[in-house]
């Protein structure tokens, strides 16, 4: 593997074919669990930890998966991992588990993880593999805690609402006045998607920004990557 | 034979052979977490049992002496609940259990409470409830927004045999409650729960300390 593809993967994961902003697959936990930016993060985490280890083993185990039952595998090996990451969180986050609930489990009803392992783990060799699992995970992360900040900011008014879930004894940063009485659409799910859906215009402002300065200017550095191909 | 049942019979044994190691996977995950899920369940419930009931109340091991008790409707129980006993040098000085108002804004509210053997109210904490979020909500101590003077905590220290049963109402009905405009409902629910178990503690206190444990 060359630095392109690298650079093509972390681009795709993180930016061009975010799957919080661009490819807007696995809605549900996104907007049910970013009320807060903690949630958010954990929530996130997990599913990068699933779609790295998916990747991964659907990668290595490619030649010997029949192309006719693919699907039922590729869940098989899912719901395996995401039983264990369920089981970890149990023991070691416990907290943090009882407050994610059901949405662990529900990674794998993800289909991002899905498109993953069937766009790309399926047909690519492993290191490539988890690295665009890993890449997807962490485009997944940053949307989901910048939109976990912003909802419990407008909500509460804090930031890091609920750390002490994750760890101990820390306590979330009050930054309005303990007076502000909130705003309680934001911590709803209509509030969750008005705000992806200033992100996602937001994302598009930025990319109509790039490409109307790259065609304005011959020679743009970094032309290669947003050509670069290999996505769903 | 033929040839779509021998593929068939192939694809199924593919699959056969990778469920095979992804249960043992799995078998392999359970049998490592389980002490410490069991760990971290038995911490959360003392925890929040200690919410409601203060660790200077007991030094024996609450989680370990419970009584069962058959549906009690006096606490809300239309099922077999359960009640955890603490005594401090073996005498009985404290119960804590759980109490089910019928009759919240939105279905049952779910409570934990901590009552002394002689029916002061040591805590009182909303376990599970749906009550709107914003309006009736204050009754959850996490919900409520009044951080400095809390509404459930008008319970603590409240002494069942010194209050008369007809203060056990909200201040519109003439009670000693207040209550915030706009949300009368979950608040009435909670008090009459709360008011029908310390009365049923008091009077029954005796059987609830004296019967064997469960455990």
């Amino acid at each position: 593997m060359n630095r392109e593809t690298l650079k093509t993967l972390a681009w795709n994961g993180v930016w061009k074919q975010n799957t919080g902003l661009a490819q807007l697959l696995g809605l549900c936990p996104l907007l049910a669990i970013s009320s807060n930016m903690v949630n958010a993060v954990m929530l996130a985490t997990a599913t990068l930890i699933v779609m790295a280890l998916a990747n991964v083993a659907v990668s290595l185990l490619r030649r010997w998966i029949p192309h006719e039952i693919r699907i039922p595998v590729f869940i098989l090996i899912i719901a395996g991992l995401v039983t264990v990451v369920d089981l970890l969180f149990n023991a070691w986050f416990h907290g943090l588990y009882m407050v994610l609930g059901i949405f662990i489990p529900l990674i794998t009803t993800n289909c991002i993880v899905l498109a993953r392992v069937e766009a790309f783990a399926g047909k690519n060799p492993p290191l490539e593999s988890t690295l665009d699992g890993i890449f997807m995970g962490v485009g997944l992360l940053w949307v989901l805690a910048l939109l976990g900040a912003l909802r419990e900011f407008i909500a509460h008014g804090t930031f890091l609402g609920g750390i002490d879930l994750v760890i101990p004894g820390a306590e979330a940063f009050q930054i309005l006045s303990e007076d502000y009485h909130g705003f309680l659409l934001a911590s709803l799910p209509p509030g969750a998607f008005i705000l992806l859906g200033c992100l996602i215009a937001a994302k598009n402002w930025l990319d109509e920004r790039t490409s109307r300065i790259a065609a304005s200017s011959p020679a743009p550095a970094h032309q290669h990557i947003s050509q670069a191909s290999g996505q769903i | 034979m033929n040839a779509a049942l021998r593929s068939s019979l192939r694809l199924a044994g593919i699959l056969l052979a990778f469920v095979l190691p992804f249960t043992a996977l799995l078998a392999a995950a359970h049998r490592l977490t389980l002490p410490a899920i069991e760990a971290s369940l038995a911490a959360e419930r003392l925890a929040f049992l200690n919410e409601v009931l203060p660790q200077e109340y007991y030094d024996n091991d609450l989680l370990a002496d419970i009584l069962v008790l058959p549906p009690t409707p006096e606490f809300g129980q239309s099922a077999e609940s359960q009640v955890y006993r603490a005594r401090k040098d073996g005498k009985p000085t404290a119960l804590a259990l759980e109490v089910i108002a019928p009759d919240g804004y939105a279905g049952r509210i779910r409570m934990i409470m901590g009552i002394t053997y002689d029916g002061t109210i040591t805590g009182v904490r909303i376990i599970e409830h749906h009550e709107t979020p914003g309006l009736g909500d204050y009754v959850d101590l996490k919900k409520d927004k009044d951080r400095k003077r809390p509404w459930i905590r008008q319970f603590d220290g409240m002494n069942y045999p010194t209050v008369p049963d007809a203060q056990w109402k909200v201040r519109k009905d003439n009670g000693r409650f207040y209550y915030r405009a706009g949300a009368t409902i979950s608040p009435r629910a909670v008090i009459v729960a709360v008011h029908r178990a310390v009365r049923y503690t008091v009077l029954h206190r005796d059987e609830l300390f004296g019967e064997e444990s469960a455990k």
